[in-house]
């Protein structure tokens, strides 16, 4: 809601007579409280710069603490000041200026023609030419005077050749420019004058600002401001002595000095080329610019980082037995997070009956707005006084809506809409398939907690952000919620068609999703895992799909022709709701069917069952790994020694050519180059090689096995970790080590280690591993494989880092666009930005997979409607 | 060498709209005729085109996702 428009906002310089007609009073000693505890009159904590304590008056307002907003003081500097902050700008005017007449050091008519010339530059563009103009000038043009040089010593030193420039001289110097001249240095003359920038007069800021705190043992301690404070009063003062005194001139300077010192660390204790000033510890002072900057500054601290009530955070743990859409909030939290509930004529009587079951309210606020605590106490007359109107606050139940968040919150779908469970213990639980849009894991994360608390917001919460109704990701139009790991490992071993189960299993693993019904058995006595798994599948479902095994299939180039045994389980069949034919792994299409053709609770729903059959099966059956899987038969370990073989002699061949200077180079590079590249394509050709056999052969293994294997290859083929690759490293070799898209070159010359001969380029020398994870590498292939492995550990470190900046960037540029009524994408000024949102329209979230609909899906709905109109 | 900007291949295609077509546009999406996106008198197709300030140029782009779709930039 726009309630009022900020036009402009204008910063400026005080000027000394605004300083002094703001001063509450003009402080004039350095001392703050006398020796009673009472503020000294005149001194840094004077009570008319306000009140810290709140049972006393503020002596300029007559307000008490809470009203009033604290006084400006000013105190007056004996020898003018140079502001640390704008000693920039005064070496501007100091360098195009003329010392004596004021005048910019350019005859009339170039200064005429250079305000023609800039007249479409920016200011500040401006002011640099004018200075770099007239700054080399040494004779002024208009009063003949001679001009020397100005040398800024930073921050706050100017010389003239090489005498120093003291304040008080610069101050008479900038006094003479006219306005006419300023305007081209942008000033704006009704509010600012250059004089000014030379401090006369010093603000004293309002003690609510830097106030003071008594300490337990009764000592007070002053506030960094306040202690740089007294040091600016203290060499003033003794400044004002010493002049008074008549001392020396070199006294007078170096007191000068001293108080420039002070002056500049009070504004910024940061200044380059000052020594911080340091608090007797030892501590540096965090005075008027550290308190704004940086991350811990106003701005960044304060200001944008807001801290919130009705939150909670803990480390999280995993729970698969929960819903999707619950997060287990513990005990201890739950009876400290509180929720609204309004009483009215028709909850009245229940509100009585939850406020006497126990310490469930904790709050109540009545219609005239009273708040009470509910204790044992007046829990009796509490009841008796509610009513019609009044606002309960009770503590956490489960069925409550809260938000659920893990930073960094990058995305729509870091924070979403869980319910509430409460469970026992200190952490928070959560479902491990909502561990994807949260990018969340379990080695000690934390996460936070959010409870709305008006009915708005908790039905935004419930119809919008509610996980199931998140399940498909906005980015791509695929499922972000689904199962994990283990439930793809389980599914894939419980539908694989080997996979069978007594009554009492059967009876078991259906009990354990929460069916007590038990199917007619389909092999004979037996039941087979596919009609367990039909039990979780929301009813009359149809779906026809591809799936993993289908693609580890062609992958490893297993022809369909004569392998029709190995190929049954890889194309997928959902009829009327029965898993008629393939396994279920992590492919997509069976969830996208669900959402387009049932309700997301629905698919909750089957989550749930999902989940509890596979984990129990898991359990029951097992599920494990011996080193004894990855030893190779006779055959595989032929296959795997003529790649080795042939990665060598190929290798050599080709180093040898390359030494001869007869290797034909590829087109567009160096020979240097070619053979590099070459070295590196046969070491991918031979461990693919490898690769495709032992994956050839595992599959083969695992299909056509009489009874399902617990191993790791239901864990690849189903999808839900690791791949052929690492099965080719454990029992084949790793092949060629690679850094920076190449083999690794640096080391000593000619060689990469001092165990090679100098110049060796065969496949060995340059990194090439021949032996595998099981046989474990040799001191030379363990070197070369650290260094891969290093510049992975590098990439991945220096990826996140980039890519969350570039991604930030991106999100903060874009975060107040939206989508209008009329479709358009617009700015938070209403500036288009695209006239139709994506140039298409479309929402993926509400797509499957980016498309509009599932054409195949829909012909074979028509088909089978017709069929069976056919039959009747 | 190019004779004009216009045929590389990577710059789609840009037209000066007629007061009647900025009227039609502006009444459709029911637009301030500030709100529009802005381009550079300077920008070489605007040149090109000898566009002036306050003139609409519609570019047709070929999108990934839409294919054909058009986008409309105000001359300032």
């Amino acid at each position: 809601m726009l309630l009022k428009k900020i036009q402009n906002i204008e910063f400026g310089v005080l000027s000394p007579e605004q300083i002094r007609k703001m001063s509450a009073i003009e402080i004039k000693s350095p001392e703050t409280y006398d020796k009673d505890g009472y503020p000294m009159e005149g001194g840094l904590m004077d009570p008319h710069l306000g009140v810290i304590n709140p049972s006393l008056r503020c002596k300029t307002c007559g307000q008490k603490m809470k009203q009033c907003p604290g006084h400006f003081g000013s105190l007056e500097m004996v020898r003018p000041i140079v502001h640390p902050k704008f000693s920039n700008k005064l070496e501007e005017l100091l360098h195009a200026t003329c010392k004596e007449c004021g005048k910019i050091a350019l005859k009339d008519e170039s200064l005429e023609e250079f305000k023609k010339s800039i007249e479409r530059l920016d200011k500040e563009e401006a002011v640099k030419l004018l200075v770099k103009k007239t700054k080399t000038k040494r004779k002024c043009p208009h009063c003949g005077a001679a001009r020397a040089e100005i040398l800024l010593d930073k921050p706050t030193n100017f010389y003239l050749d090489k005498d120093r420039l003291y304040p008080s001289q610069i101050r008479e110097w900038v006094e003479k420019i006219s306005e006419e001249d300023l305007k081209l240095f942008a000033y704006d003359l009704t509010r600012l004058r250059p004089e000014w920038f030379i401090q006369t007069v010093l603000q004293i800021p309002p003690i609510t600002i830097r106030p003071s705190i008594t300490l337990e043992s009764g000592i007070k301690s002053e506030d960094d401001l306040t202690h740089k404070l007294v040091d600016v009063i203290r060499i003033n003062l003794r400044l004002k002595d010493n002049i008074d005194a008549g001392a020396p001139q070199l006294i007078i300077e170096d007191l000068w000095d001293l108080l420039q010192y002070h002056v500049t660390t009070y504004f910024d204790n940061d200044t380059a080329g000052v020594p911080p000033a340091k608090h007797r510890s030892g501590r540096s002072l965090r005075t008027l610019v550290q308190r704004l900057k940086g991350k811990k500054g106003r701005f960044r601290y304060n200001l944008t980082g807001k801290r919130v009530n009705y939150a909670a955070r803990s480390t999280i743990i995993p729970d698969p037995y929960l819903s999707i859409n619950q997060v287990g909030v513990p005990e201890p939290i739950a009876n400290n997070l509180t929720v609204p509930e309004f009483v009215t004529e028709w909850n009245i009587e229940e509100m009585k009956k939850f406020i006497k079951k126990g310490d469930n309210v904790v709050y109540i606020t009545k219609p005239n707005g009273l708040r009470k605590k509910v204790t044992e106490l007046n829990k009796k007359e509490v009841i008796e006084e509610l009513e019609v109107g009044s606002k309960v606050e009770r503590i956490l139940q489960d069925g409550d809506i809260v938000l659920f968040n893990r930073q960094p919150s990058l995305h729509r779908l870091s924070m979403l809409a869980h319910e509430v469970k409460v469970m026992p213990n200190k952490a928070i639980r959560m479902n491990p398939m909502v561990c994807k849009p949260y990018n969340a894991d379990f080695d000690g994360d934390e996460m936070n907690l959010h409870v709305p608390q008006t009915q708005e917001g908790i039905s935004e919460a419930r119809e919008l952000m509610y996980v199931e109704n998140q399940v498909i990701s906005p980015r791509h139009g695929q499922p972000v919620i689904g199962g994990q790991e283990d439930d793809m490992t389980g599914l894939f071993i419980l539908t694989m068609d080997q996979t069978e189960f007594t009554k009492e299993e059967a009876m078991h693993y259906l009990y354990n999703m929460g069916i007590t019904e038990l199917p007619e058995p389909d092999r004979g006595k037996k039941y087979s895992g596919k009609l367990i798994y039909s039990m979780a599948l929301p009813e009359k479902l149809n779906v026809e799909y591809h799936n993993n095994t289908a693609k580890q299939l062609k992958g490893a180039k297993i022809p369909r022709e004569g392998n029709e045994a190995i190929y049954k389980d890889a194309e997928v069949k959902i009829e009327d709701g029965k898993l008629v034919k393939g396994t279920i792994d992590s492919s997509s299409a069976l969830v996208e069917s669900i959402l387009r053709n049932y309700t997301p609770h629905e698919l909750e729903r089957y989550y749930w069952r999902m989940a509890h059959l596979t984990h129990e099966l898991l359990t029951t059956k097992g599920l494990s790994i011996s080193i004894a899987e990855f030893e190779n038969t006779p055959e595989l370990e032929n296959v795997r020694k003529e790649a080795i073989e042939e990665e060598i002699t190929e290798g050599t061949e080709l180093a040898r050519k390359f030494a001869e200077g007869v290797l034909e180079p590829l087109p567009g590079r160096t020979v240097g180059e070619s053979f590099e590249l070459l070295m590196v394509r046969l070491g991918g050709k031979t461990k693919a090689k490898v690769q495709g056999k032992i994956a050839e052969y595992k599959l083969k293994k695992l299909l056509e096995a009489k009874r399902p294997t617990l191993d790791t290859m239901p864990i690849i083929v189903s999808g839900g970790r690791g791949s052929m690759l690492n099965v080719a490293n454990m029992s084949g070799f790793w092949g060629q080590i690679s850094v920076r898209t190449g083999r690794p070159k640096k080391g000593f010359t000619g060689r990469l280690i001092a165990l090679n001969e100098k110049n060796d380029l065969a496949p060995k020398a340059g990194g090439f591993v021949s032996s595998n994870f099981v046989q474990g590498m040799n001191p030379t292939e363990y070197f070369m494989h650290s260094m891969g492995g290093r510049q992975g550990e590098v990439d991945t470190g220096v990826a996140t880092k980039v890519s969350g900046y570039l991604y930030r960037r991106l999100a903060n540029s874009l975060k107040d666009l939206h989508v209008s009524n009329d479709e358009t994408v617009r700015t938070a000024n209403k500036d288009v930005v695209q006239f139709r949102y994506g140039e298409d329209g479309v929402f993926p979230a509400r797509t499957s997979g980016g498309n509009f609909a599932n054409m195949d899906e829909i012909i074979r709905n028509m088909n089978r409607k017709e069929k069976k109109e056919r039959k009747n | 060498m190019l004779k004009s900007l216009s045929e590389h291949h990577l710059v789609p295609k840009h037209e000066l709209l007629s007061a009647d077509e900025t009227q039609k546009l502006l009444s459709q999406f029911g637009l301030d005729f500030d709100k529009l996106p802005q381009m550079s008198q300077e920008d070489p197709m605007a040149q090109e085109l000898g566009a002036k300030v306050g003139n609409i140029i519609r570019i047709t782009r070929n999108s990934p996702v839409a294919g054909e779709t058009l986008y409309y930039r105000r001359v300032v």
